[in-house]
This record gives structure tokens, C-alpha cells and sequence, in this order.
């Protein structure tokens, strides 16, 4: 997905909007005469007409559920779809939210699992891409095979991941009981707490590291190689002109990266609900997970609206952050 | 790692230090050479080994899968047959979830098509009025949490009693498809030479002629790049469908696949790998045949 840097640190294009004909042409046609002054304003009309069913279907998908929810979570406090009886509740679902331990606990795991994804993608997708972008025979077929784990869906990365830590039939299971009897016929799903976060997080991390390397190899196909074999020149060693040249010339598509990557660690879900179904018990569920539990399944849409705007909150807060941290210097 | 820097020099150089480098192949290249190409080998293995891994289940019997990995069982199995595959069809009835899947994925490639050609070329040409606002709002559309949209749509589908249909996924899905694709080919209509359109004008088409019959058709790599996009983002929601759809007849795919093979006693992993096997076909050919348009759609426009 196209992130344009500037537009997220200023709110306006890096590049603004090529000028219409009437302007491109002037002064030469403009003059006095109404005619250019027209087709702009013609133009302009047809503009917001050509916009609007973006900004219109966006809003309703968006904007819309944004505020039902935000009603709702100051109307409804009991187990109910709208429609019921309803009253001005105040803040009660939030007290509620922010003293449920089963929420705080969603979070602390949620904020956990997205930090040391991060880390790990990050560090491996750097370590793709650097090898992606080497000139070598297969590297096509290389790019191509990274890329497929990123296609599938996530219904596949999770039921694949499944097969492979099954005791009975997976690879996982079949390789560790090789190397010792005692390591085989483990359940990683389903019994153990920190199995199931592996195999999550396996499975999660299969299919989400490839994107932080194509994004990142991107990244590293802009950089001018006049740059690296200036500091070939000046001696660098391959890490000095990794840590020098190469990772600051990277920060946009990094920045880019890191935005992607945090939202998407912070609203997980179908990997886990297909997985591990929230457990062991509650132990792999995570905020997003927690909303689809209280919301669709217990239908207590008052609770479920103040946690997804929770989830609101916390996505633009992270996207705020890394936008204001990445910011252009020299902008 | 020095040599990816000078692989990237013109021809003639290039072609002068990979001779000098080859007369000077010391041992020590060598073993870094293997080394990388060894690093290469495991990466694909890691990403490619999981599909062996579900086809060979896909094609086992369900006593070869109950009965564990290993013997006759191995990791190249002795017995194949293609009895799932049937199964899935038969018992599960995969086939209607299959062509829900494809109606849905391909009307939401379709309007996402429409909407965000004319949404990107207003923003790349026509001198609208907070162009850079409007930007922003697609771009945090694409931010925005799926699954705190979801409770809100799920009420509004059940007031309209429209839960349990596909159509609805068709707008749903918008919210994946439209900030990337309009993104995209906003930035690909900045960059068709202006002078294209100047002499449709000065012949006398109006705007919207000028985008249909020139632009569009200029445009067309970039609008397959979305259409390609679009389709794979569509295809492989779940979070949508699992909340929406109640009924297996109205299931898509990826939802139908998460009911499959579970009884009290054994999961039957060839049923489901078989199903899962059939959804990434589609998904993996886009891929092989695409390869360079998905790179280059993902990270148009990024970091300019």
C-alpha cells in the first residue's frame, strides 16, 4: 500500500495535483477572457463528482461505525441488541472495560506480541531484502517464493500452520521427535500457553515478514550507488556502510514498514481465532479478539463499542507516533 | 556483501570486476559465497516446504493421517489418492462457498476498478480543493481497525436483514481495496505525460472523454496492477465473513475451509488441506504470473 511521507507528516501531497489545462496554458490563453477561469471551475466540479463515491463509501464504512459505536457505548449497558430499552449510561462501559481483567490482560498480551513481532519481522524482513536485492542467478524465483506466504490468505497461513504443529500429522512434531523421543507428540495448540503464542507467531510471522521485506527492498532499490561506492572509497567496512549509508538513506521505507507491521501485529486476529480460538482457556486472546468475542458472539454491544473504540484510539495513537518519530528532517 | 554494491554499476564496469573477482575467487570467497547461497536455499524452504507439507496431507487417506507421520507414512508418503479432494466436494459441499468467494472477490475488483480510477485521476489532474486532506482520509480508511468496524455494520446489516448474504462483503471489502488502489493509481496518472491529454482537449473532448479515452486506456498496467491487488485482498478476508455469514451456503472460502474436517475424535487434516490447497491455487498463480506488478503496486508511490 502506497504511503506518501510527506502527506502523513503535513496532510498535504508531496506532489500536488498536476495544474489543469486552463492553468498549464497560461498566460499565453488565459488573459482577460473568462474562458480558462470556466473549465476550472468546470473542472473542479467534475473533480469532487469523480472523488465523492470514494470519500462517500469510505466514510460509511469508517466514519459511520466510528460513531454508531461511540453511541452505543454511552447507551447500553446490559446484553442486548439496539432497539431495547436504552438510557444515557455515561462512562460506565469504559469503567467497566478499564476493570475487566480479562481485557487489561488482551492488552498487556496484545502490546507484548506486537513488540517482539516487530522486532523479529523487522529484523528478518532487513535481512530478506538485503538478499533479494543482491544480484544473483534465482533471484527471481527467489522474490517469487517470498511473495507467496504474503498472497495467501490468512485462513491459509493459520489451518497450514495448524498441519504443520499437529502431534498427529505434522512436520513440526515428526522433525523434533527426531531429534529426541520426548520432544514428539507435544500439543502445541490447546494445552500449553507459550506453544500455541509460538505457533501462533510462527505462523503470523511466515506470512507477514515477506511484505516487510518487499516494502524494504523497495526501499533499498532507490538508493543511488554512486552513495555506497563513494564509502567503498573511503574504506567502509560492509557494516559501516550498512549502519552509515544504507539504513538512514531507508528510513521512509522503514518508517513505511514499522506502521504497517505495528497496526496490523496490534489488531491480529484471524490468525488467532483460527489457531488457538482465543485459548487456552483466555490466554491467546487478544483486544481485537476480545471485541469480536463481546460484540458478535455476546452481543453486548455497549462494552463491544467502547473497546473497539479503544482499538480506534490505539491505532491512531501508534500511527501518530511513528509519523511524528519519522517525520522528514530536512522538510 | 560488498558485491551487491557493485553489482548495481554499469554494464562494462560491472562486467570488469566480476572478471577481475572471478580470476581472484580465494577460499574465503568461496565459502561466503556458498554460504549465501545456502541462506538462499533455507529461505525458500521455509517458505515453500508448509505447501509441500499440505499437499502431501491433502493426498493421504484419513487412516494415513490418523495414523501419524513416519514409516509408510513419511514426508514422502508411499500411498497418494485424491479422495479428499472428492470429499471436499462431496461431503463438505465446498463448491458453493468457492463461487461465493469468486463473486465477491471479483464485484469488489470491479467497483474498487471504477471508483478509484476516477477517485485518482480527479486527485492527480483536476485541481480540487484539499486534495492533500482528502488523501489523508483514504490513507487512514486503509489504517482504520477492521474489527472496530465491524460490530456497528453487523447491527446495520441485521436492522436492513441483510446479515448472512454475500452482497454486503461486496461494499465491506472496499474499506482493503480503495485507499491502496486509489493511491496507486492516483500516483500512475501523475505520471502519463500531460501533453496526451492537452491535444485531446485542444481537439475538442470534454474531461471525462479525455479520461475514458485517453487515460484509461494509457493506464491500463497500472489499472490491472490494482485489479490484481484488489482481487487478493477481497479473496482473503476473513474477519468480515466470519462475523456476517451464519449459513454454510452463504459462507465465502476462507470461512467455509474453518468448519471443515472437525470431529470429536480426529481433524481431519486431508479434508481440510485439500480445501486449503484449492483456495491458494488462484492466489499462488496471481502470484507466479504478477510477480513484478504486485512488487511494484505494493510499494508505488511509497517513499516519494
Amino acid at each position: 500500500m502506497s504511503v506518501n511521507q510527506p502527506t502523513g507528516a503535513e496532510g498535504r501531497p508531496a506532489r500536488a495535483g498536476r495544474p489543469s489545462l486552463a492553468r498549464r496554458l497560461t498566460p499565453a490563453r488565459r488573459g482577460p477572457a473568462p474562458v480558462g477561469h470556466a473549465r476550472e471551475t468546470g473542472d473542479r466540479r467534475l473533480g469532487y463528482l469523480l472523488v465523492a463515491p470514494v470519500v462517500i463509501l469510505l466514510l460509511a464504512i469508517t466514519a459511520y461505525p466510528l460513531i454508531y459505536n461511540i453511541w452505543n457505548a454511552f447507551h447500553f449497558e446490559n446484553l442486548s441488541y439496539g432497539g431495547l430499552p436504552h438510557k444515557f449510561v455515561g462512562w460506565a462501559n469504559f469503567t467497566a472495560m478499564f476493570e475487566s481483567p480479562q481485557w487489561v490482560a488482551a492488552l498487556e498480551r496484545t502490546l507484548v506480541f506486537t513488540a517482539v513481532t516487530i522486532a523479529f519481522d523487522m529484523v528478518v524482513g532487513m535481512a530478506l531484502a538485503l538478499m533479494m536485492h543482491r544480484r544473483f542467478r534465482g533471484r527471481g524465483f527467489l522474490r517469487a517464493s517470498i511473495l507467496v506466504p504474503w498472497a495467501m490468505p490468512t485462513v491459509v497461513s493459520a489451518l497450514l500452520w495448524k498441519t504443520m504443529f499437529d502431534p498427529g500429522a505434522g512436520f513440526v512434531d515428526y522433525i523434533l521427535g527426531a531429534f529426541h523421543p520426548a520432544w514428539s507428540s507435544l500439543s502445541w495448540l490447546g494445552i500449553s500457553v507459550w506453544r500455541s503464542w509460538v505457533a501462533i507467531f510462527i505462523a503470523d510471522s511466515w506470512k507477514n515478514i515477506p511484505f516487510v521485506a518487499i516494502l524494504l527492498l523497495a526501499g533499498l532499490q532507490v538508493i543511488p550507488n554512486d552513495v555506497y561506492e563513494a564509502a567503498r572509497i573511503d574504506g567502509a567496512s560492509w557494516w559501516q556502510s550498512f549502519t552509515r549509508v544504507t539504513l538512514p538513506l531507508l528510513r521512509p521505507a522503514i518508517s513505511v514498514a514499522l506502521i504497517f507491521r505495528t497496526l496490523q501485529a496490534l489488531l491480529v486476529f484471524d490468525v488467532i481465532y483460527i489457531m488457538s480460538g482465543g485459548g487456552p482457556g483466555n490466554s491467546t486472546e487478544t483486544l481485537s479478539y476480545l471485541v469480536y468475542n463481546t460484540f458478535i458472539i455476546n452481543t453486548n454491544i455497549g462494552l463491544g463499542g467502547a473497546m473497539s473504540i479503544m482499538l480506534v484510539v490505539l491505532a491512531l495513537a501508534v500511527s501518530f507516533i511513528y509519523v511524528r518519530a519519522f517525520r522528514p528532517q530536512t522538510a | 556483501m560488498t558485491s551487491a554494491v557493485a553489482d548495481d554499476l554499469p554494464v562494462p564496469v560491472a562486467k570488469h570486476r566480476a572478471a577481475r573477482r572471478r580470476r581472484r575467487l580465494s577460499a574465503g570467497k568461496v565459502v561466503k559465497e556458498t554460504l549465501f547461497y545456502l541462506a538462499v536455499v533455507i529461505v525458500v524452504l521455509i517458505a515453500l516446504f508448509p505447501f509441500y507439507w499440505i499437499l502431501r496431507t491433502s493426498l493421504l487417506f484419513n487412516s494415513q493421517v490418523a495414523a501419524g507421520v513416519g514409516g509408510a507414512n513419511g514426508i514422502i508418503p508411499s500411498h497418494l489418492s485424491g479422495v479428499a479432494y472428492g470429499n471436499v466436494f462431496s461431503q463438505a459441499s465446498f463448491l458453493r462457498p468457492l463461487v461465493n468467494s469468486i463473486i465477491v472477490a471479483l464485484a469488489t475488483t470491479a467497483v474498487t476498478i471504477v471508483v478509484a480510477s476516477m477517485a485518482g485521476y480527479a486527485l492527480a489532474r483536476l485541481r480540487i480543493r484539499g486534495t492533500g486532506a482528502i488523501l489523508g482520509f483514504i490513507l487512514l480508511a486503509g489504517f482504520f481497525p477492521v474489527l472496530a468496524m465491524i460490530g456497528p455494520l453487523f447491527l446495520v446489516l441485521r436492522y436492513l436483514g441483510a446479515l448472512n448474504s454475500i452482497y454486503p462483503l461486496i461494499i465491506v471489502y472496499l474499506v482493503y481495496t480503495l485507499p491502496i488502489s486509489t493511491w496507486l493509481l492516483k500516483n500512475f496518472f501523475e505520471q502519463i505525460p500531460a501533453e496526451l491529454e492537452d491535444a485531446a482537449l485542444v481537439d475538442g473532448a470534454t474531461q471525462l472523454q479525455v479520461l475514458r479515452k485517453v487515460v484509461i486506456p494509457v493506464a491500463v498496467p497500472a489499472v490491472f496492477t490494482a485489479a490484481i491487488l484488489s482481487f487478493i485482498l477481497a479473496w482473503n478476508d476473513f474477519a468480515f465473513a466470519v462475523s456476517f455469514l451464519t449459513s454454510t451456503n452463504h459462507f465465502t472460502a476462507p470461512l467455509a475451509i474453518t468448519t471443515f474436517g472437525q470431529s470429536q475424535f480426529q481433524t481431519y487434516y486431508n479434508l481440510i488441506d485439500a480445501a486449503v490447497v484449492i483456495i491458494s491455487i488462484p492466489i499462488a498463480l496471481l502470484v507466479l504470473f504478477a510477480q513484478r506488478r504486485i512488487v511494484s503496486g505494493l510499494t508505488a508511490g511509497s517513499f516519494r
